[in-house]
Parts: structure tokens; C-alpha cells; sequence
């Protein structure tokens, strides 16, 4: 069970994003501003940006390219997004504090074991349960390395470690279907443009029978869109102090309808 | 308009003192720090200590191998063929030649040395006998199929290529598109895994030693070439083909602004790997100046020492003869 302490910046930690790294303490020349930091100039920036976006299509396994495009075309939206968390108490507070979602042993503050003692229907054994069931680890998600504002690099990887628990707030699983709806849901949110174009061309590759359930009145498509638009910001919501919580509730505080059951 | 970050490089800039310097201040910074004493151990421009140079480099070369040859087109325009051509050419192994080719992972200087040592006379190719049949088209076609086959399998003609390299992923993307030419290729080939430094073959036993692009990743260049030395027949030929010091200035400008801003990224996206690609790189800037290296050669014992610098000026071909020791 998380403390109330839910940073997870220890003195050397290299997984912080945080303005403590001191980039005079770099040899000449290096300019990184946090570890993990690629800075890319514009022609990079640009061919990078292009390059993964054909390589996530082509090449739709590798995760890799699906973070370098979302991180090198997400400059402005993350600024929305800052700008939206601190706009918000919970939100300032997370931007203040930095916590990531990550295992003890990975470097962060998140026990597995206690989450999966919780009670059936709260929010952390609601996580636990995805992750086993699906084999997942929070410490599979990539550390984000070609945004050069620190804050904003936090920002994304932060959106990056609530992916898993979109999907358990939405109650919708990995498969294709599941993917589009959350991400149409976080491109609303986020405005990212990674979530936008994933969810347009995901959706396009979707199967006769997911199309159907998908686009059919009161399916997917239309709870997608309402929930992505009233919601409150997930990335505004503090998961680490709140893995006690009834599911029900959270979907209740954050506006979120429950998800319909085509089965 | 000077954004935050190249301000702070600006400054460091000028600060420092001018025994480094750093290039390019308005792009990405690259670590550039003048050694006059010429080559010594590096990982590209982080320092290593020498023992572990050779691992990480094996690291590098074990995880690039599958896309290496693409990357290699992609880096090079397709270029590095005509220049790997050319090599094959100057190196000029004769039929029954017993050549060592150190670094030759993927096996394109080796099946280019076989190519080339095949064409040149030395060995007819023996005349197709008329096995006996039902006369019929196909019967002859299949009888002839089988007898140039055997032909070929007893002794194909040409040289041996013992290719020495401490990847052994990297050897076996050479072997496979080795069976794919034919099973004669292939057997003329022998995989040996090795390091330069200590290559698993006898004294004087190679008309031939060939290194394309693989000097660079050594870790100690005067012994490497000791080694070579070594393993040669008296006239043998040394023959090391690795990309050097660009005197054009314009040209070098341009090269550097490449190797350093477009291939890393490249190398992502093909590859899923920035940082071998960024070593590969700067491992280039770190290889002694061509004259240097001639030097060493000579210094190594080796006699005739010429280096030929091929379009567009950025690799050139070392040769050097080893000449028997007068009693």
C-alpha cells in the first residue's frame, strides 16, 4: 500500500525527471536537462517526427516509434496540458511532487502485493487484476527522452503511466476495440496528436464484428466521445493516494459514465 | 530568437577555455575534445577503460546485425558497395589464395573476394557431358543441372576466406546470405570467432589480409597490425579499407552535420537503437589521420605502405606488402 509519501525521487534516482539535475555539473557541450534527455534540434525534430509516424504504421509492434512520435509532434498539447493541471489543486500538487507509477523495484512506489489485497472493487485491485491479467508491468512503459522542458517531459511521461489505469477507469480491455476507445478518450483529453491520429487510423483496421459494436447506436464510438468530452481530466487525479477507493466512486468523481456491455 | 537551451551552450562556449571546444554551437552539441597524442582508447567520445571497449563493442555489433546491411545502404546511398567494389578490386585475390578477412561479419568483402577470384582464369570450368536419357528435353536439362552441380561441389575454383570477428550474430546474417548465393560459397568460407588483436590462425598462413570498416572498433591499432603482420606469407598483402580525415572543408562540414544529426535518428527508426548508431559515428572522428596510419603500418613492418582515397573523400584503402625477413 502507497504511503502518503508518493514521491519516488531518491538521491540518485536516475528515473527523476526533475529540475534538481544540474546540467552544469555535464561535461562541456552536454546539454541534457534531465537523465534520459535526447535533445533534438529542428531538422531532427521534424525527421523524426515524420519518420515514426511512418514507422507506426508500417510498423505498429514497435513501441518504441509510437513514443518517439507522440513525444517529438506533442510539444504543444502537452503545454495545454500543463497548463490545464495547474489550473487544477490535485493537478498542481502532482506537478509539485512528480510521482511516477512505477514498482518498488523499479524505483518507484507502487506494491503489488498490497494492491492486490485491496478489496474486490476498488480502484488498486481493479489495477492489479488488469495487469496480471493481461501481464503487464507499470515498469514496461519507455522513459520519455525528446521533449527538452523537464516539466513538460514529466507531463508526458505521466500520461504515459496513466494509460494503464484509463484503461481500468473505462473498464475496457487490450484488444483493438479497447485500444481505439481509450484512445479516442485521451485524445480528447489531451489533445495529443499521437492519441488523434492513433484513434482515427486505429479505428479504420477495426473487425467486422468490433466496426459493428463499435459504431452501432449506444456503442462504443458514441460512449467513447461523450466520456472523452465530460470527463474530468484523468491526469489531474492522484492514483497513488487513492487505491482504496470504490472504482464506482472514482468513476463518479471523475465523471465517467460506465462503460456499456455489448458483449 | 535563441531558444533557452542553445543560450546556455552559447555561454559555455565562450566561457571555456579553447583547449576544447565544441562544434556546431547552434545544433546539437557534440563533445569534440582534441587529443593531441592522436589515437587512444575510446567508445567513441566517452572514455572507456581498454578491457571494456572490446565488450561494448560486441554489444553494439550484436545488436545491430540484423538491420546492419540496411543501414549500411540507407547511411551510404547504396555507396558503400562501389566502395566495398573497388576494395575487392585493389585486394585482387588470385585462384587458390588462402585470404583472411578480419571484421567481416556480414560477409560482403568475403563473398566479393570469392566473386572476384573466380572470374580470373586459373581453372576451365569442365564441359557438360550428354548423360544417357530418355531424350527428352527436360531428362537432358535435369542431367545437365546435376553434372554442373557436382562440377562445381568438387573443388569450386578461387580463393579460401577465413573470416575472423568477435560478433557471432553478426557472422551468422554472413553465413545465411553466404547459402543463399550457393553452397559452393559457403564452403569456401570458414566463420572463425576472433579478435583481431589475437587472430586464430598460424604464422604465415595468408597470401591476403582484408579489413573493411572493422579497424576503427579495435582496441589496440599497433597490435592489431603486429598481428596481421604475423599471420602473412612473406609478399603477402595487407589491405585495410576504413574511412578517414576529409581534406575538403566543404565536404567535411556537410559529412559532419550527417553523420551526426541524421544517421542517429536513422538509426532509431531502422534499427530501434540511437546510441550504437551515435557511437559508429563519432568512432569514425576518433581513427588516427590517414598518414598516421600509414605510419603505424610502416611501423608494424610492413613495406610499400600506399593509401588511395576513394570518392567522395571520406574512406580510403591502406595497402602494405610484407616483405621476408633478411637474415
Amino acid at each position: 500500500m502507497t504511503s502518503s509519501n508518493a514521491s519516488s525521487q531518491e538521491p540518485g534516482d536516475t528515473l527523476a525527471i526533475d529540475d534538481d539535475f544540474d546540467p552544469d555539473l555535464l561535461p562541456l557541450g552536454d546539454i541534457r536537462r534531465y537523465p534520459n534527455h535526447r535533445p533534438l534540434d529542428c531538422g531532427q525534430r521534424a525527421f523524426l517526427a515524420v519518420g515514426s509516424g511512418v514507422a507506426c504504421l508500417a510498423a505498429p509492434w514497435r513501441d518504441d516509434m509510437i513514443s518517439a512520435f507522440g513525444e517529438t509532434t506533442g510539444e504543444w498539447a502537452l503545454r495545454r496540458l500543463r497548463d490545464d493541471m495547474l489550473a487544477n489543486e490535485e493537478g498542481r500538487r502532482i506537478l509539485a511532487e512528480r510521482p511516477r507509477i512505477r514498482t518498488v523495484e523499479g524505483g518507484g512506489s507502487i506494491d503489488l502485493e498490497a494492491l492486490r489485497r485491496l478489496p474486490e472493487g476498488s480502484l488498486g485491485r481493479a489495477y492489479a487484476d488488469f495487469l496480471d491479467r493481461y501481464g503487464y508491468s507499470p515498469d514496461h512503459r519507455r522513459t520519455v527522452c525528446f521533449v527538452d522542458d523537464p516539466e513538460l517531459a514529466y507531463v508526458m511521461q505521466r500520461y504515459r503511466e496513466i494509460h494503464d489505469l484509463n484503461h481500468v477507469l473505462l473498464g475496457q480491455g487490450t484488444d483493438f476495440l479497447g485500444e481505439v476507445v481509450v484512445k479516442w478518450f485521451e485524445a480528447f483529453q489531451t489533445g495529443l496528436p499521437m492519441c488523434v491520429t492513433g484513434a482515427f487510423l486505429g479505428s479504420l483496421r477495426l473487425r467486422p464484428k468490433q466496426t459493428r459494436r463499435y459504431l452501432q447506436e449506444g456503442g462504443y464510438l458514441a460512449y467513447a466521445l461523450r466520456t472523452g468530452s465530460d470527463a474530468d481530466l484523468t491526469i489531474n487525479y492522484y492514483f497513488e493516494r487513492n487505491w482504496h477507493q470504490p472504482l464506482a466512486e472514482v468513476r463518479q468523481q471523475l465523471r465517467i459514465e460506465e462503460p456499456p456491455n455489448l458483449k | 530568437f535563441i531558444p533557452k537551451m542553445q543560450c546556455r551552450q552559447l555561454l559555455r562556449c565562450i566561457s571555456r577555455s579553447p583547449a576544447t571546444s565544441s562544434s556546431s554551437c547552434f545544433g546539437v552539441a557534440r563533445r569534440q575534445i582534441h587529443q593531441p597524442g592522436g589515437f587512444d582508447t575510446s567508445f567513441g567520445f566517452e572514455e572507456v577503460e581498454p578491457g571494456q571497449k572490446q565488450d561494448r563493442v560486441n554489444q553494439v555489433f550484436n545488436r545491430v546485425s540484423n538491420s546492419y546491411d540496411v543501414m549500411n545502404d540507407l547511411m551510404s546511398a547504396g555507396l558503400h558497395r562501389c566502395w566495398k567494389r573497388r576494395f575487392v578490386a585493389s585486394a585482387n585475390p588470385r585462384p587458390g589464395w588462402r585470404v583472411v578477412d578480419v571484421a567481416g561479419g556480414t560477409g560482403d568483402i568475403a563473398l566479393g573476394l570469392l566473386e572476384w577470384s573466380r572470374k580470373l582464369p586459373g581453372r576451365a570450368p569442365p564441359p557438360v557431358r550428354v548423360a544417357p536419357g530418355d531424350g527428352s528435353v527436360d531428362s537432358f536439362r535435369e542431367a545437365a543441372e546435376r553434372q554442373t552441380a557436382a562440377a562445381e561441389a568438387e573443388a569450386p575454383a578461387g580463393c579460401t576466406v577465413s573470416v575472423v570477428d568477435p560478433s557471432p550474430s553478426m557472422m551468422q546474417v554472413g553465413s545465411a546470405k553466404a547459402s543463399a548465393k550457393g553452397s559452393t560459397f559457403a564452403s569456401s568460407i570458414q566463420w572463425l570467432e576472433g579478435r583481431a588483436e589475437s587472430l586464430p590462425l598460424d604464422e604465415a598462413s595468408s597470401d591476403l589480409y582484408t579489413i573493411a570498416f572493422g579497424m576503427r572498433n579495435c582496441t589496440d591499432l599497433p597490435g592489431v597490425l603486429r598481428e596481421a603482420h604475423r599471420v602473412l606469407k612473406p609478399y603477402g598483402r595487407f589491405a585495410c579499407l576504413e574511412f578517414c580525415s576529409v581534406e575538403n572543408p566543404l565536404l567535411s562540414i556537410l559529412y559532419d552535420e550527417y553523420s551526426f544529426r541524421v544517421i542517429p535518428p536513422m538509426g532509431l527508426l531502422v534499427a530501434g537503437d540511437w546510441d550504437s548508431y551515435e557511437y559508429l559515428v563519432e568512432s569514425i572522428r576518433r581513427f588516427p589521420h590517414q598518414t598516421l596510419f600509414a605510419n603505424m603500418m610502416r611501423e608494424a613492418g610492413f613495406s610499400a605502405v600506399n593509401y588511395e582515397v576513394l570518392w567522395p573523400g571520406v574512406c580510403c584503402i591502406h595497402s602494405g606488402y610484407k616483405l621476408p625477413s633478411v637474415k
